[in-house]
């Protein structure tokens, strides 16, 4: 069993509204999963049938082969994005109910609680009110309250929204080791930079539909352009730079240098990245030479323009 | 520790530790002690003036008619004219002038009587005025026809009608007055509980959704279980605060009478007698009282009192729970308030008058089985005797009531979380449904 969540041909309508249409998504145990999408495009309904807060009309889900059942709720942690705890409630007690909910003994609870709160370094919010915090201190909680029940499943629907660069980092790591110890993690986000630097595997959701999917690497193969930055030192500037653009589709790049040089990108229709090489290498001195790799941005941006 | 009563026990918690919830359980009792206690003191205050009322009695016939008492004395005025009276009387402050002119013909007499006063006079002084010169002139225009006055109050016979039903169960008229008042006391409790706590219930059910929890929390429990969570947490806090009511009441209004003499609860008894002024010796009518409350079905009264009235609470606190279910925000909810005071309004009315009237008409009969109605009319008609059948399917069908409508709450709620944002209406509700 290498899926811990498989997702066969889910489709959901609301009303006349069609929010998931035919969606098959495979979440590789281990993997950080990127759930991708723009704004509406049915990401949340997805996760929320995950969460059996909504039924998909057809289609099913498997958890860890299984039909997704109410006793999975045990197995799942989830932070959404419209999140929130009770005011009124002391931070220990409030955790400790949402804890117990998910199937955790008050013990158990306590003791694990003790532990994550010492870890964040928030042992002494436990007899606080939500209140009396700010929203990033109320966020941290939110955070161990998800992970608290060890789920084998985490989702997290925007969970750095609200976080400084520094507890963001801190919750970055948190979730990496999370993933180290065994769970799997799925990751909704608009920022792209999170997404390279975290996701192994990334599904796209455009419109309804899944129009992508698979691990990050191959798609960013499969999206690679054979396009090169190169920096050339040359005599004759004026020249060489009318030639490459007869010959090459090119497009002016700058990066950073300590030469004076031209800085070109220069996407190749045909041929080889030795071939270029070789050319450049005739007309100057080559001091710069990078395939250019698609980001995860690029990739979001393309694939969204393309349907 | 299963969903249910961990829900249960935060709702009840959270409520019964709120600050506002446990100022207002304790202040409730002493502001209302304080209340009656003040009307009591005030009232009192004002029966201890003694209003002095000057009497010109031309006609000669009401000599030793008025008879003072606490609260009025008379002045017997003689010889005088009619405005050296009225100078007088206002010379010394006096609180009227009654004039009664010289006049032998009765009729005349009692539509010439007047009373000269500086303000309109208070209505229970004209009220004993009146009740002194009617019964001094209904004796005299006896007389006039040649009766005997006090014999004919000797000859009035006292008429009460022995019930009996074919089983052989005697009742009397004040056995059914007995019935109406069990009926009519349980409906009142039914309703004042409703309208306390319903609001309360409704509340609960928005807290998730403002403070944006809502997602969270159903993420790990069933929408139904959440609500009935909601509904029996709120509703034990109640009964809590509704015990603590009236222990503190008990208490309060006890050191009140103790301390300061006034006694609240003899001021409405007071009232009470003057309202079922029945007359007769009051020891014989309590004495009575308990004979025909002892033939009461009391076993089948309680036991069905519990039920109802837990069934019927339960069935109202589950349509506001349906309202918070539909809204965002407590400012939405005017709309679906008026739809949900109407049966239980309904409910009173058929109670108060239907059941009266005929307790076991076709009405009666129909209103005891509709959920809405059927803890207030059921319970009005057990006391006059309904098969143990019909009580019990009438229980039942107000409990599958209850289930259903959570059930219908819980759908809503669970179709409210995905419309985020969205103004719950009628229809929008009924598309909801569909989902």
């Amino acid at each position: 069993m290498d899926n811990l969540l498989v997702a066969n041909q889910v489709s959901k309508s609301y009303g006349g509204y069609r929010a998931l249409n035919d969606v098959s998504i495979e979440v590789p145990k281990g993997s950080i999963f990127g759930l991708l999408g723009p704004n509406g495009a049915g990401k949340t309904t997805f996760i929320r049938i995950i969460n059996q807060i909504t039924m998909p009309d057809t289609g099913s889900v498997l958890l860890d082969g299984e039909p997704l059942q109410p006793h999975h709720i045990q197995h799942i942690g989830y932070l959404p994005e419209e999140r929130g705890l009770y005011k009124s409630m002391k931070v220990g007690e409030q955790a400790l109910y949402l804890a117990q909910l998910k199937g955790l003994s008050k013990s158990e609870a306590k003791k694990r609680l003790k532990h994550w709160f010492e870890r964040l370094e928030i042992g002494d919010w436990w007899n606080k009110k939500i209140q009396e915090l700010s929203k990033g201190m109320a966020q941290k909680i939110q955070f161990v309250v998800t992970v608290l029940h060890e789920p084998k499943l985490l989702i997290f629907d925007e969970p750095f929204s609200g976080f400084d660069p520094i507890n963001a980092n801190l919750i970055k790591d948190e979730i990496l080791k999370l993933r180290d110890d065994g769970a799997t993690v799925i990751f909704s986000t608009h920022r792209m930079e999170s997404v390279e630097e975290m996701c192994d595997h990334i599904a796209l959701i455009h419109k309804s539909n899944k129009i992508l999917d698979g691990k990050l690497i191959d798609i960013k193969r499969e999206f690679r352009s054979n396009t090169f930055e190169v920096g050339l030192v040359t005599e004759d500037k004026e020249t060489v730079s009318k030639e490459l653009k007869d010959r090459f589709d090119v497009t002016p790049a700058t990066f950073k240098t300590i030469n004076d040089e031209l800085q070109y990108t220069i996407k190749l229709s045909n041929g080889h990245a030795n071939e270029l090489l070789g050319y450049l290498a005739e007309k100057g001195r080559v001091t710069h030479f990078v395939e250019v790799i698609p980001t995860a941005n690029d990739i979001f941006i393309q694939a969204v323009q393309n349907h | 520790m299963n969903h249910l009563s961990l829900i249960i026990k935060r709702e009840y918690l959270t409520k019964v530790k709120n600050k506002a919830f446990i100022i207002m359980t304790f202040l409730s009792p002493l502001i209302m002690v304080a209340l009656i206690s003040l009307v009591a003191y005030l009232s009192q205050l004002n029966n201890d003036k003694v209003r002095t009322i000057s009497v010109l009695d031309e006609s000669g016939l009401f000599l030793n008619q008025f008879e003072d008492n606490e609260d009025l004395k008379f002045e017997m005025l003689t010889n005088t004219s009619l405005e050296e009276a009225k100078d007088n009387t206002k010379e010394n402050e006096l609180y009227g002038l009654l004039h009664i002119p010289n006049s032998q013909n009765i009729d005349e007499l009692a539509k010439s009587i007047t009373f000269f006063s500086e303000d309109s006079p208070s209505l229970v002084v004209m009220s004993d005025i009146e009740r002194v010169v009617r019964k001094k002139a209904n004796s005299l225009k006896l007389k006039e026809n040649g009766f005997d006055a006090e014999q004919i109050e000797g000859l009035r016979v006292n008429v009460q009608t022995q019930l009996e039903t074919f089983d052989g169960q005697e009742t009397s008229e004040l056995g059914s007055v007995l019935k109406l008042i069990f009926g009519g006391v349980s409906g009142y409790l039914l309703f004042m509980f409703i309208i306390i706590y319903g609001n309360m219930i409704m509340r609960s059910v928005i807290e998730e959704k403002t403070s944006r929890i809502i997602e969270v929390i159903i993420s790990s429990v069933k929408p139904i279980k959440l609500l009935l969570g909601k509904i029996i947490g709120t509703s034990l806090a109640g009964v809590t605060q509704f015990a603590v009511w009236v222990i503190l009441l008990g208490v309060l209004s006890t050191v009140v009478t103790l301390m300061f003499g006034i006694d609240p609860a003899a001021m409405q008894a007071d009232q009470m007698q003057a309202m079922t002024d029945v007359g007769g010796d009051v020891d014989a009518k309590m004495v009575e009282a308990m004979v025909e409350l002892n033939k009461l079905p009391l076993a089948n009264l309680v036991i069905m009192f519990l039920l109802f009235f837990v069934g019927g609470y339960l069935l109202y606190a589950s349509l506001y729970a349906a309202i918070g279910a539909a809204v965002d925000s407590e400012t939405d909810t005017q709309q679906f308030m008026l739809p949900i005071l109407l049966p239980l309004i309904l409910a009173v009315y058929v109670g108060a008058f239907t059941v009266i009237e005929d307790p076991h008409g076709t009405v009666s009969q129909v209103f005891s089985y509709i959920p809405f109605t059927s803890p207030v009319v059921m319970l009005m008609r057990i006391p006059f005797g309904v098969p143990i059948w019909q009580q019990i399917l009438s229980v039942v069908i107000l409990f599958a009531t209850f289930m259903g409508t959570v059930w219908f709450a819980a759908k809503i709620y669970r179709v409210g979380i995905l419309m985020y944002g969205k103004k719950a209406s009628y229809k929008e509700i009924i598309r909801w449904l569909k989902y």
